[in-house]
């Protein structure tokens, strides 16, 4: 009961502190602050109601013991990274956003073809892809290849559809403009399409960041060699280890999230013209 | 005339590329099962002709790649034939799945509207909220899938709502997200003319923010049903095969059944694009009711 009440209590100290410091002003470390302290509070909270609540550690594992079980079993863990994210994912991702981005380029110089694949691409994006990732395991084998595979298949189309929708973000003006420069096209495809697009593109390669990671994770439940993220998670929940499987979880959610913001970090870098950079 | 011009202008196109794609298919099973047919034809100890090759890569019982007509054979057959309440029909199945991402999209949306509400009105919670929220989204979710199963399954909650929470967690997003943008639209001008009326916080919410939040919910509700269609096959996935579209596709995949996977995913398709359609449909009528142009 105790851990129930101090857990409670800490959460509602912390809230306040952070509702006084939401109202005292905005700078950059308020800004990391805030979230930072609500994020540890929902931990204390978790922790707190576990414990107090005698919550069986084969259901909901604290907190803490997933710390302990992340920070032993390290090998594991980075084997299993490297297995999922850097060959599955990673290489999926790549090979999918640049087919994606070249067939995007080669679709924009023809109306027809645009206005063709654009409400297909847009009908597939929306389809449960991850459906073919049975199909792909059947056709690519069980190691990292098939994870690939599936990842290219999942990333292909939003990436497709951002891209060439960003290819005709420029103005009319700014296209006659470069035509009375006489510009060839691939001069204007470099200095004013391109530059252009590049909201649109990184907007793309954000959003399949997430699914190439799901993409591999969730092909390997279809048979995997025995390593990988998808692997440890389906056998360890077999096998009633949970702490495992959030250390497993915690990977994920980190591999996903430093992805993600390297993506935003690099568009902020090449973006920051766009008034959506500039606050 | 000018309208049959448009038709074309639009129809044309797309056509095209569905014919394509068709080809495309068509070729890719002659030559992914080609391999196959001249094993069979080999262990007979008989060699057979192009046309004869052909014309057996489309009538394999377990091909690699299964012609799209053997597709729609198998739908058909599975669908029309089969009697609705039979453990074969396509559309038991399809039911199943449907009511898993129907509930989940609900809670969902629920928990998506409200959330945004409050962060729109709370600097504290929009400050603390909002970046856990987009980092909830960088999560692989749908791993996690078989642990939520397995768990709510172990309390004793299985059947329909572990599925509806993945569904859940996979369409909040989208709508928190549309909402906000929404639910912040209104520009200065019309906040200081609610002003004016001396409009309680209660009045300007219902009769400016949440009218001009509709075009952003709607646009997110869209992407939000597809997810939660996702998220319900995924969490079919791990409660070992027994009903839903999802089961279809790993019981396909245990018994090297393709055309069952590839019926399977045709359905999931048509069901994502109708379940879009409606949504889409309700967006139209509703904003024209309340005088947006679309």
């Amino acid at each position: 009961m105790t851990w129930i009440v101090f857990a409670l209590f800490f959460w509602i100290t912390m809230w306040i502190l952070n509702v006084r410091l939401a109202n005292a002003g905005r700078n950059r470390i308020i800004n990391l602050i805030v979230p930072a302290l609500f994020g540890i509070s929902l931990l204390v909270l978790w922790e707190g109601f576990v414990r107090g609540l005698n919550i069986s550690p084969i259901l909901l594992p604290t907190p803490s013991a997933i710390a302990i079980r992340f920070s032993t079993s390290i090998p594991i863990l980075w084997v299993d990274f490297v297995q999922t994210f850097v060959k599955g994912a990673l290489s999926g991702y790549v090979i999918g956003c640049s087919a994606a981005f070249l067939t995007a380029i080669a679709v924009d110089k023809s109306s027809f073809l645009k206005r063709g694949l654009l409400p297909v691409g847009n009908f597939v994006a929306a389809l449960p892809i991850i459906g073919m990732a049975p199909i792909l395991v059947m056709w690519f084998g069980f190691d990292w290849h098939s994870k690939s595979a599936v990842v290219v298949v999942m990333v292909f189309f939003p990436m497709l559809i951002n891209t060439v929708a960003g290819l005709s973000a420029k103005d009319t003006i700014q296209n006659d403009l470069m035509q009375t420069y006489g510009a060839s096209y691939w001069q204007s495809l470099f200095k004013l399409s391109l530059p252009a697009a590049m909201p649109f593109i990184f907007n793309g390669l954000k959003i399949c960041t997430t699914l190439a990671l799901i993409g591999a994770i969730v092909s390997e439940f279809f048979g995997s060699p025995t390593r990988g993220m998808g692997f440890r998670i389906s056998t360890e929940v077999g096998r009633l280890s949970l702490d495992m499987v959030w250390a497993e979880i915690t990977v994920a959610a980190l591999a996903g999230s430093t992805f993600y913001g390297m993506m935003a970090l690099i568009e902020k870098g090449i973006t920051f013209w766009h008034p959506s950079q500039r606050s | 005339m000018n309208k049959l011009r448009f038709f074309w202008h639009k129809v044309g196109p797309v056509v095209t590329v569905l014919l394509v794609i068709i080809a495309i298919w068509y070729v890719a099973t002659v030559w992914l099962n080609s391999a196959w047919a001249y094993d069979k034809a080999k262990r007979a100890d008989t060699t057979i002709s192009f046309s004869q090759m052909v014309s057996d890569t489309m009538i394999q019982d377990k091909p690699l790649l299964p012609a799209p007509h053997q597709v729609i054979k198998e739908i058909y057959k599975t669908t029309v034939l089969k009697k609705v309440t039979s453990k074969r029909s396509l559309i038991w199945h399809g039911w199943i799945t449907l009511s898993a991402t129907l509930l989940g999209f609900a809670f969902g949306t629920t928990f998506g509207i409200l959330l945004a509400i409050g962060i729109v009105y709370s600097r504290a919670m929009d400050m603390s909220v909002m970046p856990w929220v987009i980092t909830s989204q960088t999560i692989p979710i749908l791993a996690v899938a078989p642990m939520i199963i397995v768990v709510l399954n172990a309390v004793g909650i299985s059947g329909l709502l572990p599925k509806a929470i993945i569904s859940m967690y996979l369409s909040f997003f989208p709508v928190v997200v549309g909402m906000v943008k929404g639910l912040r639209s209104p520009d200065q001008m019309q906040i200081d003319q609610m002003r004016t009326w001396s409009a309680s916080k209660n009045s300007s919410f219902w009769k400016l923010r949440l009218p001009s939040s509709m075009p952003y919910l709607f646009a997110s509700l869209k992407i939000g049903i597809a997810a939660s269609l996702v998220g319900a096959i995924v969490g079919e996935l791990p409660t070992g095969a027994v009903a839903g579209l999802g089961a279809r596709l790993l019981a396909g995949s245990y018994y090297g059944q393709t055309i069952q996977i590839w019926s399977a995913l045709i359905c999931a398709a048509i069901l994502a694009a109708s379940l879009v359609a409606i949504i889409g449909t309700i967006e139209k009528y509703t904003l024209r009711r309340m005088g947006i142009q679309l």
